[in-house]
Parts: C-alpha cells; sequence; structure tokens
C-alpha cells in the first residue's frame, strides 16, 4: 500500500497527491510516470510524475476526472492509501541527458494545457536546479482551470497565462500566445516542449512547424501493463510503429502521427460513456488532461 | 475395464463452456482416479521420468496413487515440483512424460498429467503444505519475476537455506499463469494464487510493482540491497506485430494486450473496471497456444471467431488438446491464409482483413514446408476486431540497463544450459527470457537448474572467503 501524505483539490476536478512511494521517489526523473490502482480491484491508470522528494520517498501526481477509474481515485483522501503505484516508467525527458553546457545555450519554451501543466513542472524545475532558464505557456479553458501557476513562476523566467475565454492573461489558445511571443516580442526559442491534450499538441506542432523550433510532446495514450507487454499504447512515429509506454512517453512532435493516436484514444469510448462525462463533468469536459482524449 | 485406453476425463459441455470461463475439465474422482494409477506398468526403468524436464519420480506417486496414498503421492510429486496443480493443467504431457510412456506403444498412455492434477488438487482441498524444513544460510537470493521460473528457482533456493525475494513488475503474482493462461484452463483463485501462497509459505518474499530496470536494477540489487546472487526469469513478454498496413486500427489487439485485459484485469467479468473490446466476427491471427487462448477467449465473450493460420492443420503450433477444444466449442479455423491488410472505416476501426491463401512447398532440405502465397488468391474477410497473436520476444528493460549481460541477436539472456550462469559474474537467468517463447515447465526446469547453479556459486564464494 502507498500512503497518501496529502490530498490536494486544485481545481473543480482536478486532484494532487502527495504519495509515499519510495522506490519511485528514489530513481525518477522528470519526463516518466507511473501506473496506479486506487483499490484492489481498480484499473490501471497511468500518470506523469509531477514532482518528488528522494529524501521524503514521496511523488506528487495530478490527475483529471475523467471517467469512473478516475472519479474513484479522486474519492481517496489525506490518510488513505493507494494500493499500487508502480515505477518510474518510461523515459526520462531528453533534457535530462544533455550537457548541462549545451542546455544552458538554448532558448527553451515549454507550452502547457490544462492539466498537461503538471508534467511540464518538473521539467521546469530540474532545469532550473541546473541553473538554466526557460519560459512557460500555460493554457485553459478559463481561470479556474489554471493549475500551478506559482509554483512553475518559482522556477521558469517568464510564466504567459493564456485562457480560451480570455478571464485570464492573454485570450486565445497557447498556440497564439507562442506565434505573438515569437513574431510580434523579439522571443527566440530553439526547443519546445508541448505537453496537454492531444489535439493542443498537434496545434501546437503544426505552429513550432511553421515557426521551424524543434518540438518535443509527451504522449499518454491508452496502456495497461506500461512495461511494453501489451502494445495498447502504440503510436506512429515517422512512420515506425513506437510504444509510448517504454519507447517514450516522449516523441519529436513533428513525427507523431496525431490523427491516428486520438482516434485509438477513442478505442472504448462509447456514444453513452461520452454522454455520462458530459453530464457529469458540465462544461470543464473539454478533455484538457492530455490522458483522456476528450473532445475538443 | 480397456486396460489400452485412458479413463475418459469429466469435461464441461463444449456448448455449455463456451459461453463462460469456468475450467473446462472437471479431473478425476478418487476411483477414477486410482483405476488410471492401475494402467502404470510401474517401470524399473522409467522413460517418463526422462521425459519430464524436473524429473518427476512419476511412477513411485501413481503407485501411491493406484493404493489411495493421495497425501504420499503429493509429497513425491513436491519433491521435484513446487507448482504441481499448474503443471498438471499446463504441461504439453503429450510431448514429454505420455510421450515416452510404454502403456502407449499399444494403446494410450496413462493420464499422468491429470493424475498430477488429481493429487495436486486433493492436496489444496485439504490445505496441505509442501513439507519444508531448512535452515538459513544468511545469504540472499533475488529473484526477477514471479512467472513459472522464478517460481520455480525460488522455491528451490529457499529449500537450500537461502533468503529470497522475488521482484514482480505487475500488481500481482504469477507472471505468465495470471496474464496469459485463461481462467478456463487455469484457475486463478483456486489454483494459481494457492500454489503461490504455498511458495510464499515457504519463506519466499514477493515484492510486488516492482520494475527491474527500471525502479531498480540488478547492479542496484547486488551492490545496495545487499543481495549475493541475481535470478533473471523476466520471461518474453513483447508482442510482435505484422508490420502490415491498417495494423494499428482500432480493433487490431496483441494477444498480449487483450488476454491481459481478460486474465489479469479480469475484463470478461461484467463488474470489472477494466474495458475489452467484444467484436461481432474476430480473426485471430496465428496458430500457437497463445492464438487458442485468445480465441476461446473472444468466443466466450460472444464473438464468431476465426483463427487465420497460414500453414496447415497439421503444422499448427499449439496443443493437440487445445486445438480439440476450441474445435469443439465452435472455433473457425481458416488454415493456408495470410493477412496482408487491415481494413479500416472512416472512425479508424477495423471493418475487414484482406487475407491470401497459401500452399506449403515440398518439403526443404531440413524437412520443413515452407508457406507460399497463391496469385491471385486475394479476398476479405469482413471482422471488426483482429487479435495478433504472432509469438513474443524477451523485453530488453533488464539487458539494457545490466552491464556484461550478454545476449543473442533474438534479444535473448546468454545463459549457461546446465546452471544458468550468464556472462555476468553472479547473475543467472532461465525460462523464455533465455530461450524466447516456450512452455511453464521448461520454464520451471530452467528455473531449477539456476537454483543449483546459484547454490554451487554461492557455496564456492562462501568457502573462498573463508579460507
Amino acid at each position: 500500500m502507498y500512503p497518501i501524505l496529502s490530498a490536494e483539490k486544485l481545481t473543480d476536478n482536478i486532484f494532487s497527491f502527495k504519495v509515499k512511494a519510495e522506490r519511485v521517489a528514489s530513481s525518477c526523473l522528470p519526463g516518466q510516470f507511473v501506473i496506479v490502482r486506487s483499490h484492489s480491484d481498480a484499473e490501471r491508470i497511468p500518470l506523469t510524475i509531477c514532482d518528488y522528494s528522494r529524501e521524503d520517498g514521496t511523488i506528487t501526481l495530478v490527475f483529471q476526472i475523467i471517467g469512473a477509474g478516475t472519479l474513484r481515485l479522486a474519492k481517496l483522501t489525506t490518510g488513505d492509501s493507494m494500493h499500487d503505484v508502480v515505477g518510474p516508467l518510461g523515459c526520462a525527458s531528453d533534457l535530462c541527458s544533455l550537457p548541462i553546457d549545451e542546455l544552458k545555450a538554448k532558448n527553451i519554451v515549454f507550452v502547457a494545457g490544462g492539466v498537461g501543466t503538471a508534467p511540464v513542472f518538473p521539467q521546469v524545475k530540474w532545469l532550473k536546479e541546473n541553473s538554466i532558464d526557460c519560459d512557460v505557456i500555460i493554457g485553459a479553458k478559463t481561470k479556474d482551470l489554471i493549475i500551478l501557476e506559482e509554483d512553475m513562476k518559482c522556477y521558469a523566467k517568464n510564466v504567459y497565462i493564456t485562457t480560451d475565454d480570455g478571464s485570464k492573461g492573454r485570450k486565445g489558445l497557447v498556440t497564439k500566445t507562442l506565434e505573438d511571443l515569437v513574431n510580434n516580442e523579439g522571443k527566440k526559442y530553439d526547443h519546445c516542449v508541448a505537453i496537454g491534450p492531444m489535439i493542443m499538441m498537434k496545434f501546437a506542432c503544426l505552429t513550432t512547424k511553421a515557426l521551424s523550433i524543434p518540438t518535443v510532446v509527451s504522449l499518454n495514450p491508452i496502456m495497461v501493463d506500461g512495461t511494453g507487454m501489451c502494445g495498447a499504447c502504440r503510436v506512429s512515429v515517422g512512420g515506425k510503429i513506437k510504444f509510448a509506454c517504454v519507447d517514450g512517453p516522449e516523441f519529436d512532435g513533428h513525427l507523431v502521427d496525431f490523427d491516428e493516436a486520438m482516434k485509438r484514444q477513442n478505442i472504448y469510448k462509447t456514444e453513452e460513456g461520452r454522454a455520462y462525462l458530459k453530464e457529469k463533468e458540465g462544461d470543464t469536459h473539454h478533455g484538457g488532461c492530455g490522458f483522456c482524449g476528450g473532445e475538443e | 475395464m480397456d486396460m489400452l485406453k485412458k479413463v475418459p476425463i469429466a469435461e464441461q459441455d463444449p456448448i455449455v463452456r463456451a459461453k463462460n470461463f469456468d475450467e473446462v475439465c472437471l479431473g478425476y474422482t478418487k476411483e477414477e482416479a486410482m483405476l488410471e494409477a492401475s494402467r502404470c506398468l510401474e517401470c524399473k526403468n522409467p522413460l517418463c521420468v526422462m521425459g519430464c524436464p524436473v524429473s518427476v519420480p512419476i511412477p513411485e506417486f501413481i503407485h501411491k496413487v493406484k493404493e489411495g496414498d493421495f497425501d504420499g503421492a503429493f509429497k513425491t510429486i513436491c519433491e521435484c515440483n513446487t507448482l504441481p496443480a499448474i503443471c498438471g493443467r499446463v504441461c504439453p504431457q503429450e510431448s514429454q512424460c505420455e510421450k515416452k510412456c510404454i502403456r502407449g506403444i499399444k494403446g494410450e498412455a496413462v493420464s499422468i498429467g491429470k493424475l498430477e492434477r488429481f493429487v495436486a488438487d486433493n492436496a489444496r482441498e485439504k490445505c496441505m503444505r509442501p513439507p519444508h524444513s531448512h535452515e538459513k544460510n544468511g545469504m540472499k537470493v533475488a529473484v526477477v519475476g514471479s512467472g513459472p521460473a522464478g517460481l520455480a528457482c525460488a522455491g528451490d533456493l529457499v529449500k537450500y537455506g537461502y533468503d529470497v525475494t522475488i521482484f514482480e513488475a505487475l500488481h500481482e503474482a504469477g507472471g505468465v499463469l495470471v496474464y496469459g493462461i485463461p481462467e478456463f484452463r487455469l484457475p486463478k483463485e483456486d489454483v494459481v494464487k494457492k500454489e503461490i501462497d504455498f511458495i510464499k509459505h515457504m519463506g519466499v518474499k514477493i515484492e510486488l510493482n516492482t520494475v527491474i530496470g527500471k525502479s531498480l536494477t540488478v547492479d542496484d540489487l547486488l551492490d545496495k540491497e545487499g543481495f549475493d546472487a541475481v535470478f533473471i526469469g523476466s520471461g518474453a513478454g513483447l508482442p510482435k506485430f505484422m508490420g502490415i498496413k491498417g495494423e494499428n486500427a482500432n480493433g487490431v489487439f496483441s494477444a498480449n494486450e487483450y488476454l491481459t485485459r481478460s486474465n489479469l484485469m479480469k475484463a470478461f467479468d461484467e463488474n470489472s473496471n477494466t474495458p475489452i473490446m467484444r467484436g461481432n466476427k474476430v480473426a485471430v491471427v496465428g496458430g500457437g497456444n497463445v492464438a487458442m487462448d485468445a480465441a476461446r477467449t473472444a468466443l466466450r465473450l460472444g464473438s464468431e471467431v476465426h483463427i487465420i493460420y497460414r500453414r496447415s492443420l497439421a503444422e499448427l503450433p499449439a496443443r493437440a488438446e487445445e486445438v480439440h477444444h476450441a474445435k469443439e466449442e465452435g472455433v473457425i479455423f481458416d488454415i493456408l491464409t495470410n493477412p496482408t491488410e487491415i481494413l479500416t472505416d472512416e472512425n479508424g476501426c477495423v471493418c475487414g482483413i484482406k487475407c491470401i491463401k497459401m500452399e506449403l512447398t515440398e518439403p526443404d532440405a531440413s524437412g520443413r514446408r515452407k508457406p507460399v502465397p497463391i496469385d491471385g488468391s486475394e479476398f476479405t474477410m469482413d471482422v471488426d476486431m483482429v487479435i495478433m497473436s504472432l509469438g513474443t520476444s524477451p523485453n530488453p528493460l533488464i539487458h539494457s540497463t545490466t552491464e556484461g549481460l550478454e545476449i543473442t541477436n533474438r534479444g535473448c539472456i546468454v545463459a549457461d544450459e546446465i546452471n544458468g550462469a550468464t556472462t555476468r559474474e553472479g547473475v543467472f537467468a532461465g525460462g523464455d527470457a533465455v530461450t524466447g517463447a516456450a512452455t511453464v515447465i521448461l520454464a520451471m526446469s530452467a528455473g531449477r537448474s539456476a537454483a543449483v547453479g546459484i547454490h554451487d556459486y554461492l557455496s564456492a564464494k562462501k568457502r573462498n572467503f573463508k579460507a
């Protein structure tokens, strides 16, 4: 069992759990994920690690309620335990393996959408700890859905907030902010990391391609075991089949077949299920998690 | 009775069982078991034992069954086999012990597997534990993977006195026994879990949710966690795909994914939280035991199921019993057929599979007949789901994170056949991780050999240390 040391509600349907998981905390790096099961009969849910402390043996997981499994997970609270936490899984972010001098010479921008802000956070923190500056664009549908803004400001040089409805920060999509920064505000970026809903990553990649900025995305497709065994998470990258769990989760965004990946996320979604989610979540349901492939 | 024939064993009716996940074979009664045991000739020089990878003293245990001493028979089996209820069910006896049985020359071989199963089930119902008495020798061994190889290795090592910990990546112990083999062939709660409990009762510790190569490396186990040796029994879990067009469509699954959802995650149960697709018409590509398992699972979930296999029935690699059961239940075999493309609709879902007819060439120098496509014989089958069961290969997670561990060009770990020693000192390996996908009993045999290898290695190390 893996005790939840603190459970925090970040928005109406986004939660943050600090969990004791010593084996994971002792070896994880930014970009990696875990698979959790809330109860002994629960589904296996992949979640990217948002933060970790080697000293305390803890990891922080941020997730959004998108279905029955995450709804059940969200009902746990401080003092409860998760039945299973396995990891760290997947490869660490490429940033962690580049020489520090090379990184210092780069102008890095992160594009974070919705709950996808959570997996961006450990990378930004890791860079700062290695004395490397970066900019972060955080986007969400409306101001209440912006998460981790203050945490991000502690580590990023500049944080730009953008909301679809203009209720906070700039108005519009993350892609517009990125274009404005580069085209009108004199920013020069030569490395982009975009994490968010599949549809956001797709359009972020189209934008960065036009701007000639190499871009890394973090995919979170459906998976079962997370160790390369089932192949449920296969994605086409540059015409080759890759398993997101072991070959990823980060890939060159300009090579990912997003249209196929989005279709694959809907395998188990029925009309009924979609209706349930819409009703359950009202207008907060815009799939902004990167995990669910919900409707854009 | 006709001594030339096996005592028939009760099975669920094919029409009934095709709709449930209960075990197909119902096992012998005491009377039937004793009668079947009386067919054993009790050879002085028993060839059956030579046919058994773990050398179970077969005539001895069968003699005890004949006399009604079922507890004694259990103890005899346990000397060599830590998982008898599992082996009695899933070993390919027809190509091992029963193949060599002298009875089999004129009539049918003695039902050794069914008798082993009877003895183990009888003991389990009485909650008998395998006998164990061992002093701790103060040395620690780590076993990677809780499948058949790891369990057999751990079971023997603990008998030698080692402090043994198994590391398992999934949330449940058993490896292929829990994620791969379906409930109707190998009940999980009643058989697998109980046999694993036996091993735990013997003193083996099992740490779940720990991926070696990720959570910890082999080097961590040796350097930081204080283990004196490591056994790698991580199996062959990586699924293969054909590389044909449409393979990433919604509705194409690896047999591994499909079976893991049904077996480990219990998706066959309506109350399970894990979804599984229930196709109307399903094509299972491949002809091995895993293909049969996937086909029979899909059948039970309500699908019309076709096995697509590129050779003829005679070449099917699956056990005869599995093929027979699959046919009885209504699985349709489309042999000498090979898929060339998976067709998809506008939503990216499977709507058909394009195949080509095959024929077998004359046997080549090695006697093998190669399947070759027949020109112009392409046709399309309307299916809405495809399961790829083309075999599996070892997972690279461990060897890619362990210095000095040599692998073959097929990704298998190089290990000594006799003692399981790898090219890295103190690291041993066995089972599918070494051979590529094979059988439960061969993996157990490799696990047991490696346990001897580890014992020899650590005993010598201890002597040298003292000297």
